[in-house]
C-alpha cells in the first residue's frame, strides 16, 4: 500500500550468469565429460594391475597420475570411480526426490489416515540421520551394489515430504485452485493442471540440495569401506585404499579428494543460484 | 499450552516405539538373532537358551513384546567379539565422543553465529561475500579430505600426528564443526537479515531506540528463536560426521565403534548404538520443542 | 494551495512546514521522483490528511520528516522545517532526540510495529530509557499513558504480549507509545486502514480526542476520503508524487476542483444505486444454514460455529450485499452457498432444487449455474497458465471443444476492458485490477445465474474499485446474473446493491432492500456499523456529483 513502484505491467530482464556460477558449470560439464570419455585418454584399464609400476607419483612416464600399491593406473580408476559416483549420485537423487515427493504429496492430499502415516515415517526418519540407517542395514544384509543405491537414494527423502506436504497444503488452499474448483474441475484435473506443476520447482530447488550431500554421504560411506566394494570402485573407495599411505602417496588420497570436493562444491553452487531464480517471490509481481 | 507439552511427548513417544519395532523387523529378517547376539564360541545349549528365552518359537508379535520388555530391562545383548555388554562398550567410549561433539559444537556457535550476524548486518560488502563463500566451501568439503589434508599438512610441516586418544581434540573438533560452522553462518545471517527488515524495526527507529540497541533488543531475540532450532537439528549431523571423523583420527569414540561393529557384523552392538542414536536424536527435538515454550511467548499462548 | 488563517481570531503558525520537497528514485523505477516539490504545513491542534492511492508517493513525505528515509531514496531539493528550525540531513543522529519526543510517527500494521517477544510495558519503557527518563519515573509514565488511550486494565496490557492484544488494542497501545514524550506532531501513516469499520471509528475517535486535549498537530496519511470527510481540517491530495490539490478539507470535499480529487471523493460516495426492476422469482433460497469448523484432536478439539442459522433469498437479476466485519462468517457463508464446504444443517435450494447434499458429477455440473469472484486477484489465477486458457477453461471443462472455448473466452476478454494480446500473457503481467477483470471473464465463461463476489474489490486501489464495481453493474445487465456480493465496505455495499444482509458472529442481524437499511436501519448493530463508516453520513445528503 506505501510503495512507490507501480504495478503495470513490466517486462523481466534475465540475469547475467555470474562467473562463479559459469566456473561451475564448467567443471560440472568437464567432471561429466572425463566420466564418459576418460578411458579413451588412458591405455590401461582401472583393474589393470602392473608389479614394476607399483606407488608412482603423477607425471611418471605412462602414469599421468601416478599409480597405486598394485600398480594400477589412477586416472583409470578415477574415470571409473567418477562413473559410479556420478551413477549413484543422481540415480540416487532421484530416487529420493520421486520417493520422497510423491509421499508428501500423497499426505498432502488425502489428509487422515494417509497423512498420519505419512507424518509418522517422517518423524522417525529425522530422529536418524541416514548414514546411521545405512550402516544399520550394512551390517544386516550383504553389500550388494543395489542395497548400497536403495540407501544412498533414501537420503533427504523425508525433506521432499515435508516440503511437497506443505507446498500442496497450501496450494490447495490458494485462489486459484479454489476458483477452478468453483469452476466444476475434477480432483484428477486440479492436481495435475494446477497444482503439480506449481509445486515441482520447490522439488527442483531441493534436488539441488540434495545432489551435492548424496555425493557426499557416498563418498563418505565408500571412504569407509562399507561402500562400493572391489571390483567395482568409486571416488571415495579410491580414497579408502590409499588412505593408509596418506604420507607416501599422497596422490591417492588428494586427487580423489579434490575432484569429490570440487564436484560438490560446483553442484551447490549451480543449485543456489537455479534456487535464486526459481524463488517464487520473484516470479509474480505485485 | 498443556496441549502443546502433551502432543510433543506423545510424538516422541510414537517416533521411538516406530524406530524400536523397525529394528525389531529388520533384525528378525536378517537371520537368526539369537545367534547373532551371543558371543560365537558359546555352545548351541546358550543359544537355544537364548532362543527360547527370546521366544523365538512364539509368534512375531509375542517376541515383539517380548523385545520390549527386554529393552525396557536393558536387556540389550553381548557383543559377539568381546562378550562384553554393548551398553558398556558404549560407555567407555560416550565420553570422547561426547567430548568431541560437544568441542565442534561449541566451535560451531562461537564461530558460525557471529559472522553470520554480521554477514546481515553488512550486506552487499566484501565481509558478506566472503561469509557466504566460506559457508558453500564448508557445506561441500567433504569432512574426511579436510581431516586427511589436516594431519597430512600437520606431519609434514610440524612431524606431529593429531591421531589417536592421546591427541589435541581441537583438530577433529575442527573437522567436524566445520559443516556446522558453515550452515549456522547461512542461516544466521538468513535470521538476521529478516528481523532487521521487519516492521517493529523501523517502528523502533520511529521512537528513537538507536540501532544497537535495536539490534541486541529487537533483533536478535527474534533471530535467536529459528537458530535454536538449527541446533537441535545439527545434532543428526555432528553424529553423522562423528563416524566418519572419528575414523580419519583414530578418535576412540562411538563412532568408530559403531563402523568398527558394522565392519564385523557384531549386531547387538549396531542395534544398541542405532537404538540410542534414536533416543538421543528424539530427546533432543523434545527438548528444543520444550525450549520453544520459553522463549517464545506465542507458543506459550497456544 | 495557500490558505489565509481560519478559525477564531489568532495568526496560524505551522509547526511544520514542508517547502519543494523532492526525493528522488533509484533509477529502475517507474517515475524519476518519489515526490516532486511538494509543500504543505500543519499548525497546532490541526489535522492535516495527505490523500492518495497507492504509489501516489504520500507515506514517502513522513518517512523524510523522519529522517528515516533509504538511502535508495535520497532528499534532491527542497526542505523541512519543524518548530522553527531546519530538520538534519536523512539519517542523521540528531533525530534521535526529534523522534518520538517531538515528532512520533505510527503505522499501519499495529500488531507488527511491536516486538513479538517482549511485553508492551517494556517496549514503551524502552521508549522513555533511550530519551534519558530517569527508571523510577518510567513505569508511572508508562501506565499513564495507556489509561490516556482508553485500555481497560493498563496493568495487564503491560504484561502482555503483543499477540495478545486484538488489532484495535494494539493501535492504541503503539498511539500510547508516539504519546510518551508529549511530541508535538503525530504522524499516522494509515493506522486504521487494517481496521474492521467499528474499531477504526474508535482510532479515529481517540485521535481526535487526544489531538485536542494535547494541541497536537496531526499529519495523517490514508487513501480513504471518508477518512478525510470525518477528522481533516485540511487536505492534501497527492497523485504520481504530485500535489494535485490542497486546502480546507470542508472546501475541497465540497467542491474538488482537480479532476484526481473528484474521481477519488466520487468512488466514495456513489450515487446510490437505482432499482431498474423488481423481479421476485427467488433464484436461490437458504434455510436455517448452519456451518461448524472443527478442528484438534483428542482433548484439543475445537469448534467454529461460523455460519449460524441463516435465511435467505436471492432473486434472478438482483444485487444482494452481505454486510459485515471480520469474524463474521460471510465469506463462510459464501462458501457453503458455492459448495465449497458441506454445511452441517439446513438447505440450499437453487432453482427449486436441492444443492446441499450433491456431490460427484451432479455437483459439478452445478457449479455452470454458481460462479465465485475472489478477493486477492494476485493469487486467484494459476500462474502459470495464460489468460486466455484460464478464461477458457471453464468450458472445456464442461464439454465445450476447446477451439470454440478459445474464441468465447477472447470475446470476453474484450468485452471486460483487457485488449486482444492480453490472451497470451500471464497473470504476472497484469496489475490488480486487470487481474480481477480476468477473473470476472472467467467467472462469466460458464454463463452462471448466480456470481458471488467475495471482497471482489477489496484489495484495490479505489479509483479502481469504482471501475470493477461499474463493470459488475455492466455486465449484469447485459447478461441477468444474480450477484451476491460479499464486504466489509459499506460505501460499496450502497453501490451495488439493491437487497442488504448484514451479518455478525454468524448470523443475519438485519436485511432488507438496501435503501430502506440505509436510510432507517432497525438492528443497533447496523446503526453502528453506518455511524462508524467514517464518512458515509456526510455524503448522504448527495453532496458530491
Amino acid at each position: 500500500m506505501t510503495d512507490v513502484h507501480s504495478t503495470a505491467p513490466l517486462a523481466r530482464k534475465r540475469p547475467a550468469i555470474p562467473l562463479s556460477v559459469k566456473l561451475a558449470l564448467g567443471f560440472v560439464a568437464l567432471f561429466v565429460m572425463f566420466a564418459l570419455f576418460g578411458h579413451v585418454l588412458t591405455p590401461h584399464g582401472f583393474r589393470e594391475t602392473s608389479l614394476f609400476h607399483r606407488l608412482e607419483p603423477p607425471g611418471s612416464e605412462g602414469y599421468w597420475l601416478g599409480t597405486d600399491a598394485r600398480g594400477r593406473d589412477l586416472f583409470a580408476r578415477l574415470v571409473t570411480g567418477a562413473q559410479i559416483t556420478l551413477v549413484v549420485a543422481i540415480v540416487g537423487t532421484v530416487i529420493g526426490a520421486v520417493l520422497g515427493s510423491l509421499l508428501g504429496i500423497m499426505a498432502g492430499a488425502q489428509r487422515g489416515k494417509t497423512e498420519a502415516v505419512i507424518v509418522a515415517a517422517i518423524d522417525v526418519q529425522a530422529s536418524l540421520p541416514i548414514i546411521i540407517v545405512a550402516l544399520f542395514m550394512l551390517a544386516m544384509f550383504d553389500n550388494s551394489f543395489t542395497l548400497f543405491l536403495l540407501l544412498v537414494g533414501l537420503n533427504g527423502w523425508e525433506v521432499y515430504a515435508r516440503l511437497m506436504r506443505g507446498a500442496t497444503l497450501q496450494a490447495k488452499e490458494s485462489g486459484y485452485v479454489t476458483a477452478v474448483r468453483a469452476l466444476g474441475a475434477t480432483p484428477a484435473r486440479i492436481y495435475l493442471r494446477h497444482v503439480l506443476p506449481n509445486i515441482l520447482n520447490i522439488a527442483l530447488v531441493q534436488f539441488t540440495v540434495n545432489l551435492p550431500l548424496t555425493i557426499l554421504l557416498e563418498t563418505a560411506l565408500s571412504f569407509l569401506g562399507l561402500g562400493v566394494q572391489p571390483p567395482l570402485t568409486s571416488l571415495g573407495q579410491i580414497m579408502s585404499e590409499g588412505r593408509d599411505r596418506l604420507m607416501t602417496a599422497w596422490w591417492l588420497t588428494l586427487l580423489p579428494g579434490a575432484i569429490i570436493f570440487c564436484l560438490a562444491l560446483s553442484v551447490s553452487m549451480i543449485g543456489d543460484w537455479l534456487r535464486d531464480r526459481l524463488d517464487p517471490t520473484l516470479r509474480s509481481e505485485r | 499450552m498443556i496441549g502443546y507439552i502433551l502432543s510433543r511427548l506423545l510424538r516422541a513417544m510414537l517416533t521411538m516405539l516406530v524406530t524400536v519395532t523397525l529394528v525389531f523387523l529388520f533384525i528378525r529378517l536378517s537371520g537368526d538373532p539369537a545367534a547373532a547376539l551371543v558371543p560365537p564360541d558359546a555352545p548351541q545349549s546358550v543359544i537355544d537358551q537364548y532362543s527360547r528365552a527370546m521366544g523365538l518359537d512364539q509368534p512375531l508379535w509375542q517376541q515383539y513384546l517380548g523385545y520390549l520388555a527386554g529393552l525396557a530391562q536393558g536387556n540389550f545383548g553381548f557383543s559377539i567379539h568381546t562378550g562384553i555388554a554393548v551398553e558398556q562398550t558404549f560407555l567407555r567410549r560416550l565420553p570422547y565422543t561426547l567430548h568431541l561433539g560437544g568441542t565442534a559444537l561449541a566451535l560451531a556457535v562461537a564461530i558460525g553465529i557471529p559472522i553470520g550476524a554480521l554477514a546481515a548486518i553488512r550486506r552487499g560488502t566484501p565481509l558478506d561475500r566472503l561469509v557466504m563463500g566460506f559457508s558453500v566451501f564448508a557445506f561441500a568439503m567433504p569432512n574426511f579430505l579436510f581431516g586427511l589434508v589436516m594431519i597430512l599438512v600437520a606431519a609434514l610441516a610440524f612431524g606431529t600426528f593429531l591421531g589417536g586418544e592421546s591427541a589435541n581434540v581441537i583438530w577433529p573438533a575442527l573437522t567436524l564443526g566445520l559443516a556446522a560452522m558453515g550452515s549456522f553462518a547461512r542461516f544466521t545471517r538468513s535470521s538476521v537479515l529478516e528481523t532487521i527488515n521487519a516492521p517493529y524495526m523501523r517502528a523502533a527507529e520511529a521512537r528513537g531506540v538507536p540501532f544497537a540497541k535495536r539490534l541486541l533488543r529487537h533483533a536478535a531475540p527474534n533471530a535467536a528463536i529459528p537458530l535454536v532450532t538449527l541446533i537441535g537439528l545439527s545434532l543428526g549431523a555432528l553424529v553423522a560426521g562423528s563416524v566418519v571423523t572419528e575414523q580419519v583420527f583414530a578418535w576412540p569414540g562411538v563412532g568408530q565403534l559403531l563402523v568398527r561393529s558394522v565392519a564385523t557384523r557384531d549386531l547387538a552392538q549396531v542395534q544398541f548404538l542405532v537404538l540410542v542414536v534414536a533416543a538421543t536424536m528424539v530427546m533432543a527435538n523434545l527438548i528444543v520443542d520444550l525450549l520453544y515454550l520459553v522463549i517464545d511467548p506465542r507458543i506459550r499462548a497456544k | 494551495m495557500s490558505e489565509t488563517a481560519s478559525g477564531p481570531g489568532a495568526a496560524r503558525v505551522p509547526l511544520l512546514t514542508i517547502d519543494e520537497l523532492t526525493v528522488a528514485l533509484p533509477p529502475d523505477g517507474d517515475r524519476a521522483e518519489a515526490v516532486s516539490r511538494i509543500s504543505f504545513d500543519i499548525a497546532p491542534g490541526e489535522t492535516l490528511c495527505l490523500v492518495g492511492e497507492s504509489g501516489s508517493g504520500k507515506s514517502v513525505a513522513g518517512q523524510a520528516i523522519m529522517g528515516m528515509l533509504p538511502h535508495a531514496l535520497p532528499v534532491t531539493g527542497g526542505t523541512i522545517r519543524f518548530d522553527g528550525a531546519q530538520m538534519p540531513p536523512q539519517r542523521h543522529h540528531d533525530f534521535r532526540t526529534i523522534r518520538s519526543a517531538r515528532i512520533a510517527m505510527i503505522f499501519q500494521d499495529a500488531g507488527a510495529s511491536l516486538n513479538p517477544v517482549r511485553t508492551i510495558g517494556s517496549q514503551l519503557a524502552e521508549v522513555l530509557a533511550v530519551h534519558g527518563v530517569p527508571r523510577s519515573r518510567r513505569r508511572p509514565r508508562v501506565l499513564e499513558v495507556l489509561h490516556d488511550v482508553a485500555l481497560p486494565e493498563p496493568e495487564r496490557i503491560a504484561r502482555s504480549y503483543p499477540h495478545q492484544l486484538s488489532g484495535g488494542q494494539a493501535q492504541r497501545a503503539v498511539i500510547a507509545a508516539a504519546l510518551l514524550l508529549r511530541p508535538g506532531l503525530l504522524i499516522a501513516d494509515e493506522p486504521t486502514t487494517a481496521l474492521d469499520v467499528t474499531t477504526q471509528a474508535e482510532i479515529l475517535t481517540l485521535i481526535a480526542r487526544l489531538q485536542r486535549e494535547h494541541n497536537l498537530a496531526v499529519l495523517f496519511v490514508t487513501h480513504d476520503f471518508g477518512v478525510v470527510a470525518q477528522i481533516a481540517d485540511r487536505v492534501a491530495v497527492m497523485q504520481q508524487g504530485v500535489l494535485v490539490e490542497s486546502g480546507q478539507a470542508r472546501d475541497v470535499l465540497r467542491n474538488p476542483q482537480h479532476p484526481y480529487t473528484r474521481k477519488l471523493i466520487a468512488a466514495v460516495s456513489p450515487a446510490p444505486r437505482i432499482l431498474e426492476h423488481d423481479e421476485e422469482t427467488p433464484i436461490l433460497q437458504a434455510r436455517d444454514v448452519n456451518l461448524v469448523y472443527r478442528s484438534g484432536f483428542l482433548g484439543n478439539r475445537k469448534a467454529l460455529h461460523a455460519v449460524k442459522d441463516v435465511t435467505l433469498d436471492i432473486a434472478r437479476g438482483r444485487t444482494v450485499a452481505v454486510v459485515g466485519e471480520s469474524g463474521s462468517g460471510k465469506s463462510s457463508l459464501a462458501r457453503c452457498l458455492l459448495r465449497l464446504e458441506d454445511i452441517d444443517s439446513g438447505s440450499i435450494r437453487f432453482k427449486e432444487e436441492e444443492i446441499a447434499d450433491l456431490t460427484g458429477a451432479p455437483l459439478r455440473r452445478l457449479r455452470r449455474s454458481i460462479q465465485v469472484v475472489l478477493q486477492d486477484p494476485f493469487s486467484a489465477l494459476n500462474p502459470r497458465q495464460t489468460v486466455l486458457s484460464a478464461v477458457a477453461e471453464g468450458p472445456i471443462i464442461h464439454g465445450t471443444p476447446p477451439a470454440q472455448a478459445r474464441v468465447k473466452a477472447a470475446e470476453l476478454l474484450d468485452l471486460v476492458g483487457l485488449s486482444a494480446q492480453a490472451g497470451g500473457r500471464y497473470p504476472q503481467e497484469f496489475s490488480g485490477g486487470q487481474r480481477q477483470r480476468i477473473c470476472i471473464a472467467r467467472a462469466l465463461a460458464l454463463e452462471p445465474e448466480l456470481l458471488i463476489a467475495d471482497e471482489a474489490v477489496s484489495a484495490l486501489d479505489v479509483s479502481i474499485q469504482a471501475q470493477i464495481l461499474d463493470l459488475f453493474a455492466d455486465l449484469q445487465s447485459r447478461f441477468g446474473f444474480a450477484i451476491l456480493f460479499i464486504t466489509h465496505d459499506l460505501a460499496v455495499a450502497r453501490a451495488i446493491a439493491d437487497d442488504i444482509l448484514v451479518m455478525r458472529a454468524g448470523e443475519i442481524v438485519e436485511h432488507g432492500p438496501a435503501s430502506r437499511v440505509f436510510a432507517a436501519p432497525e438492528h443497533p448493530y447496523t446503526q453502528a456499523l453506518l455511524a462508524a463508516a467514517p464518512g458515509l453520513d456526510l455524503f448522504q445528503k448527495g453532496s458530491a456529483a
